[in-house]
Parts: C-alpha cells; sequence; structure tokens
C-alpha cells in the first residue's frame, strides 16, 4: 500500500493498485449484498452482515452523464465552475451479487453503453489537508486484449 | 368507516416571490379554500401542514386566528402533500374530528436540491464524491427504462412539450411559455438523456383544501368532490430508488405501484375508471415511468401513447392537465395539494381552457421522491 494514499471512507475499498476490491456485505441468513457494507439486512431485517469483498467486474446497468458541478456540500471534488468537466456515472451489475452505483471512467468519445464489461479501478479523487491522495472506486472498460 | 369530502380548495400561484414568505402563501391558500368552502377559519376542527423549508407551517394561525385547534406538521419528501391528506382523512374516517384542513407550502432557493447524505442514512462519502444528487437517478432509471421497453428521445421531448403546453393554459403555473419539441430537446444536457426543459424546478407556492365528514358536505357545497382513498408507500427490498449507493439484482416493485395498488383497492376503483390524472413529471422520463407503475398503460406503450396524443387533455388519458411539475414546478409541501385542486377544478367542471371533456367523474394524483417515498390520492364526484 501507498503511504501517500489514503481511502475515502474505511471499509469501502482495498488500496491495491492492481486489483483493488469494493468491499460490501452478505447476510449469513438471506443471502442478501449491500454496498457499502451494513449491520443490518434490508431484506430480511437481521443483524449481522457480514463483510465481502465483491466482484472486481461487471457490466454497465444503466448510465448517465454528470454535467453540472454538484453543489460543495457535500461535493468535495477540487474542481471549480471553471475547471468542471463533464462525467459519467452509472449502476454497475455484479452478477450472482449486486448492482453498484460508480463513476465511470475511461471512455474517449463514446459514451457508455448499457451491457458494457468494466473493471474496478482506483482513482485520486483529490488531496487531503496532509497532500495525501484520497482515492476511490470507479469501473473502467475492460480492454478488448483482456477480455473474456 | 366514515366518508370524507372535500368541500374547498385554495392555490396561491406557483413561481418566483419575492419578498413573500412562504407561510403568507400558506396562509393565503387557506383563505381561498377556507372562502371556496364557504367556511370561517373559526369553523376549522383541526390542520395538517406540510413544508420542507418551512420548520413550522403551523404558524400560518398568526394570521388566520389563534383558536387553539390541534395543527399538526408533516414532511415526507416529496409525498409531503400526499402525508398530511392521508393524515386528514383518517382523522375524519376515526370520527375524531368533523371538518380539517390541509395546506402546503414551500419557498425553495433557486437549483438542485441539496442535503447532508447522513441525514438520509447515507455515508458521508457518497456526498463527497457527487453521488448524493437526484437528476442523475431520474436520468438513469428512464435510461434504462428507454433500453429495456423501447422508449425514444422523441417521446421525453414531447413529454415537456404537452406539459409547456397545458401550463400557458393554467393562469396559476410557473411556466407559461409552449416550447416546441425541438427547443426541448437541443436544450442544454443535464444528465444524458435528459436536457434542461426536462426537469421541473423547485420553487415557491402553496396550496390547501378544506375536507369534511362526507354526511355534512352539502351543508357547505352542492359539489362534494368525494376522498376515495389516500394512501402512502416506502420502499421495499429490490425498488431502485433516488439515494441508494447499491440495490440487488431481484427488481422488486417501486413504492409508486404499491401505493397505487392500496389506493385502488380502498377506493373500489380501478385504472379503467379513472378520467383525470396528476402524475409526479419531476422529469418527462418519470411521467412515462408513473404512467405504467399506477396502471395505466403496460411497460412500453407509452410511445404509441404519448405519439397519438393520449395524454393530451382530449385524450383518453388527460396527464397533467395543468401542466405538472413541469410547468408548475415543487414547491415540495405544496405539490400534491396543487395536483388535488386541478383534481377538484376537473371534476367539478370549472378548469376553463383545460377542462377535460365529457364530465370526468374520477381523478387520479400520485406523488413520488426522495427516499422512495410515493403517495396517491384518489377523489371522484
Amino acid at each position: 500500500m501507498d503511504e501517500h494514499q489514503v481511502a475515502i471512507a474505511e471499509g469501502l475499498i482495498t488500496l491495491d493498485a492492481d486489483e483493488p476490491r469494493l468491499i460490501g456485505s452478505r447476510c449469513p441468513a438471506c443471502g442478501a449484498f449491500t454496498f457499502p457494507a451494513q449491520e443490518g439486512c434490508p431484506s430480511c431485517t437481521v443483524m449481522g452482515m457480514e463483510p465481502v469483498q465483491l466482484s472486481r467486474t461487471g457490466t454497465i446497468w444503466t448510465w448517465t452523464s454528470q454535467e453540472f458541478l454538484p453543489p460543495s456540500p457535500p461535493y468535495s471534488g477540487p474542481e471549480t465552475a471553471e475547471t468542471f468537466a463533464p462525467y459519467y456515472v452509472g449502476f454497475v451489475e455484479l452478477e450472482g451479487e449486486l448492482r453498484i452505483e460508480s463513476r465511470l471512467v475511461g471512455f474517449g468519445d463514446e459514451p457508455p453503453h448499457i451491457g458494457q464489461r468494466v473493471e474496478a479501478v482506483l482513482v485520486r479523487f483529490r488531496a487531503d489537508e496532509e497532500g495525501r491522495d484520497v482515492m476511490t472506486y470507479a469501473f473502467a472498460p475492460i480492454e478488448e486484449s483482456a477480455r473474456d | 368507516m366514515t366518508d370524507v369530502a372535500i368541500i374547498g380548495v385554495g392555490l396561491h400561484p406557483f413561481g418566483r416571490f419575492p419578498g413573500k414568505s412562504a407561510i403568507a402563501m400558506g396562509a393565503e391558500a387557506t383563505r381561498a379554500a377556507l372562502g371556496d368552502a364557504g367556511v370561517q377559519w373559526g369553523d376549522v376542527q383541526f390542520a395538517f401542514g406540510g413544508s420542507y423549508e418551512v420548520d413550522n407551517p403551523d404558524a400560518v394561525v398568526n394570521q388566520l386566528g389563534l383558536t387553539g385547534i390541534p395543527f399538526t406538521d408533516v414532511y415526507n419528501g416529496c409525498a409531503t402533500a400526499a402525508s398530511a391528506i392521508s393524515l386528514a382523512v383518517q382523522t375524519i374516517e376515526l370520527g375524531a374530528y368533523d371538518i380539517g384542513v390541509a395546506v402546503g407550502m414551500d419557498k425553495h432557493p433557486v437549483g438542485a436540491f441539496s442535503a447532508d447524505p447522513v441525514q438520509y442514512s447515507l455515508p458521508s462519502w457518497y456526498g463527497e464524491l457527487g453521488f448524493f444528487l437526484t437528476p442523475k437517478f431520474f436520468a438513469m432509471k428512464i435510461q434504462r427504462y428507454m433500453y429495456d421497453h423501447g422508449i425514444s428521445h422523441q417521446t421525453l421531448a414531447a413529454v415537456a412539450a404537452k406539459a409547456y403546453r397545458n401550463g400557458a393554459r393554467n393562469p396559476n403555473a410557473f411556466r407559461r411559455s409552449p416550447l416546441s419539441i425541438e427547443q426541448i430537446a437541443e436544450s442544454r444536457m443535464v444528465n444524458d438523456p435528459l436536457t434542461q426543459f426536462m426537469f421541473c424546478s423547485p420553487d415557491e407556492g402553496a396550496a390547501a383544501i378544506v375536507l369534511c365528514r362526507a354526511g355534512i358536505a352539502h351543508r357547505y357545497t352542492s359539489t362534494p368532490i368525494y376522498l376515495r382513498s389516500s394512501v402512502v408507500r416506502t420502499r421495499r427490498f429490490g425498488a431502485f430508488e433516488v439515494h441508494t449507493p447499491s440495490f440487488p439484482l431481484e427488481r422488486g416493485d417501486a413504492p409508486t405501484t404499491d401505493a397505487s395498488k392500496a389506493a385502488y383497492e380502498r377506493a373500489g376503483v380501478g385504472p379503467e375508471d379513472v378520467d383525470v390524472i396528476q402524475l409526479q413529471d419531476t422529469d418527462a422520463g418519470a411521467e412515462v415511468i408513473h404512467l405504467a407503475e399506477n396502471g395505466f398503460c403496460q411497460d412500453g406503450e407509452q410511445e404509441r401513447l404519448i405519439a397519438e396524443g393520449a395524454t393530451e387533455i382530449d385524450g383518453p388519458l388527460p396527464v397533467n392537465t395543468d401542466g405538472g411539475l413541469l410547468a408548475n414546478g415543487e414547491p415540495i409541501g405544496a405539490s400534491g395539494l396543487r395536483q388535488v385542486y386541478e383534481l377538484v377544478q376537473q371534476l367539478r367542471g370549472t378548469a376553463g381552457d383545460r377542462q377535460v371533456p365529457g364530465s370526468p367523474k374520477v381523478g387520479y394524483a400520485q406523488l413520488y421522491g426522495a427516499p422512495g417515498t410515493a403517495g396517491v390520492t384518489i377523489v371522484s364526484r
């Protein structure tokens, strides 16, 4: 792990540059998944959900573009009205698990499309007060050559 | 159970009113509703008041009169007004009182709603990363719906064009200038596929209704409108909702669908009986989806129905005859009471330029919003 990096929240992602994993939870009673991890199960209502590392790869279930600077607070990104560039957001379906909301990065001129294969990546979001990189998760298209 | 009737309705226009407080608008709307019913504030035995921005909507009593009645304030997201109505109905149904008021008022700053995600039971990083925004949720919901059910961009623009056209016929609407399908489709992209004119704006306004035990309604009016059901529901596991970092693979019914089914059952009517419809059109896509979620068509039929003009004032499924949220904006506490105000005008036959032909008998109003709350109200002559 890089000493100059810190996750945007504890227990959210593993800071593994090559194979970052998102941390969710699974209910031992009914099998339901959540992201992020939580204790109470939203499906069967019992306590005791267990943390679980989620799949790194999935498919885009839906997407949109964010074309205005989100109001701050709560947004804490480094952009100003002058430097803001639109970005993509979507829900990624992790097979057999759940669908999670994420930024979608690494798209060129072509917007994302539903069904597109993507993988979890670590991205630098901003710097913290101590100059460290605040890291978060995103999903990026899987390169053609790396595809199954 | 006791039946409930609406005997008076009042509205403060929706829009922007610099220097005027939400409370003042709420008091005006209440006075208008009392005048419409022919009753005095002193005759009112209880009230419910809804608002997002105003902590104490009951402060309208400073302007209406300090009569000591129980006056309860409610806030329930975009379903705030439906909550005020359903609580007022239940109060009469329980036999506690005979005559009461439901009033809603708001005065929002310009721009998308913003709040602390932690207050919505969400982690703070969700807000820090820019996920805590409602417009992009609505965009993602309709994006998937268009993919699954073959809805076109043209249909989204047509829904908004209809809203502004109806708003132009409504003297109380915020946006009263018709816009062409091209102007709407080519306006600034906000969240793909939704453009600027496909979204409603938070704004200002107030609306109120006077309700009474149905047995005494004829003392006040020759045209009571009966409140057949008013139901509020929250999301169940599996619904795809505003402000959710994740949701399960197995998709369940939306809270609107749950509220709708319960409201039809309680009212003893079905979607085929409804003559005039008010739907939550936070964005043009929401109106499309809500047509199906409320039972007015099958998923995907909207593409043909909207092209045929079915949802126009003179169509078989008139939707948002007063311009809906798109033309009126959304002062949260008042929005659902505006819907009922319009339904009452339509059922009384007093909707003027926007009157649905054929003497409509049954009206339907639906609200939906963060964090997954829906309200449905059914009224009839």
